[in-house]
């Protein structure tokens, strides 16, 4: 046989017999859900805790006299602690581990895997989310908030219409990167029997006895996904450019 | 209509203001010169609490801004502050600049802040730069749209702090024509500056702060011509 002919009847055995490629389809479709889910819900939670933290960062600068003011500043210290705990938590346990305390001690015989895979990968992220926004907070110039609070803006209104969209500009490289981290982290959901693109080319595997084919490609599938996610962002970040400091 | 009584600040075991009593009436204009590190800066973002005074009241209009039961938000609507590096937001436009606030705080509608702000900047003659984004503009048009934005929300008191200092030579004059104008025109002003001629033209009153205190303070004439504090004297011997 030449290399050929062994390529070619490498692939009718990885693709073609048996409908092998539909767990391929179905591996990528749950693959780009879990990355699509877990990445929104770091989104909103990390952004939540950045904003949660430097608020109440800004609110230390005055000292509560007043009950009412007091007992917002208690809830917001211990809530603060909560949320430091929480992202230290989340960036010293291996993710793996993480997933599996979901899958078998918290959510244990919840049905759906898929969803706790989205619900343990989703709020890892948004611990590192959390720090990614909260860098680009503190490369906004002082000045900003200064500005607003100087024309009677509240603190929260200055931080969500002046603060966070110069952060999110400041910190957009490094979201893309928590992007493209999040994607490839998501290979780590079969150990919870989640059928996803990797996951599926083991399944492959085990039956052809041939790793080559399907390894080979589900890494250029993962690298094309990266490679659409980076040339997305680069177009977002040139349109976020007309506006740069001055 | 400001006053301050016993003002002190310390950052941590820095003492930069060693207590302050001054009083403001209505339309005058109180120019602070000093050395840097004077404590000068310190002592204008007092005024709208951007520094918590350790020690001693501000009232404004009779309220005491240094009382957390009343609602800084709104003392702020009511004074005006132009910074030394303009502070504009890169983010919006130049229109947008100047219409945030007072559309956000419900000050005006849409509609009428949008005119407000035409007519702001055509007082400027910069109302064909209304849809530019700040990085566009010189640093003296940055400085003038900051001064219009705050004058969008109609406050009673504008405060500057080195309003100047940041700008090349020959935008500078453009800024003091604009502050001279809003002097000419009754509004209350404290200003910080190292512009000596100005000082002496447009103040109603000069104060020289120094080591946290307000060493002199007097009419600019008498103050220029015929200093008493000898700290003064040698600081008008260097900088004139």
């Amino acid at each position: 046989m030449s290399w050929m002919e062994k390529i070619a009847a490498d692939f009718e055995k990885t693709f073609i017999r048996d409908d092998r490629y539909k767990l391929f389809v179905t591996g990528f479709k749950n693959t780009i859900l879990i990355t699509v889910v877990s990445l929104i819900v770091g989104l909103l939670g990390g952004i939540f805790i950045a904003m949660v933290r430097y608020g109440f960062s800004q609110m230390k600068k005055r000292k509560p006299i007043t009950l009412p003011q007091k007992l917002v500043y208690a809830v917001l210290w211990v809530v603060d602690k909560i949320l430091a705990l929480y992202v230290a938590v989340m960036r010293g346990v291996p993710l793996i581990v993480q997933l599996l305390i979901m899958a078998f001690v918290i959510m244990a015989g919840f049905p759906n895997k898929i969803v706790v895979c989205c619900i343990a990968m989703g709020l890892n992220s948004a611990a590192y989310v959390s720090e990614v926004v909260r860098g680009g907070i503190n490369s906004v110039d002082a000045g900003q908030m200064e500005a607003g609070r100087s024309l009677g803006l509240s603190a929260a209104t200055t931080i969500i219409h002046i603060i966070l969209p110069q952060a999110f500009k400041s910190a957009l490289p490094a979201l893309c990167n928590e992007g493209i981290a999040v994607l490839k982290e998501t290979s780590v959901v079969g150990y919870i029997s989640v059928v996803d693109l990797t996951r599926a080319s083991d399944l492959v595997r085990s039956r052809t006895m041939s790793a080559m084919m399907p390894l080979f490609f589900i890494a250029a599938v993962y690298f094309v996904c990266v490679m659409v996610m980076s040339w997305g962002v680069s177009i977002l970040e040139k349109r976020l450019k007309q506006g740069d400091r001055g | 209509m400001i006053e301050v009584r016993g003002l002190k600040k310390n950052f941590n075991d820095l003492k930069v203001l060693n207590g302050i009593d001054y009083k403001i009436d209505q339309g005058e204009k109180i120019v602070v010169i000093g050395p840097s590190g004077s404590g000068k800066s310190t002592f204008l973002r007092c005024l709208n609490l951007l520094e918590e005074p350790t020690e001693g009241q501000i009232w404004i209009d009779g309220v005491d801004i240094t009382d957390p039961r009343n609602d800084i938000n709104k003392m702020r609507q009511k004074m005006g502050m132009v910074f030394q590096h303009f502070n504009l937001f890169p983010h919006m436009t130049v229109l947008d600049n100047i219409m945030f606030a007072p559309v956000k705080l419900k000050i005006h509608t849409k509609e009428e802040a949008r005119e407000n702000a035409m007519r702001l900047l055509k007082r400027i003659g910069l109302e064909d730069k209304a849809n530019e984004y700040p990085n566009k503009l010189s640093g003296g048009q940055k400085q003038r749209i900051a001064i219009v934005r705050s004058l969008a929300m109609n406050p009673e008191v504008m405060l500057f702090d080195e309003p100047t200092s940041a700008l090349d030579p020959e935008m500078v004059g453009e800024v003091l024509d604009l502050i001279r104008e809003l002097a000419d025109e009754g509004m209350t002003m404290v200003i910080v500056t190292h512009e000596m001629g100005f000082a002496r033209e447009v103040g109603t009153k000069v104060l020289f702060i120094d080591e946290g205190i307000i060493k002199e303070e007097n009419t600019p004439k008498e103050f220029f011509e015929n200093p008493k504090n000898q700290r003064l004297q040698e600081f008008l011997s260097k900088v004139l």
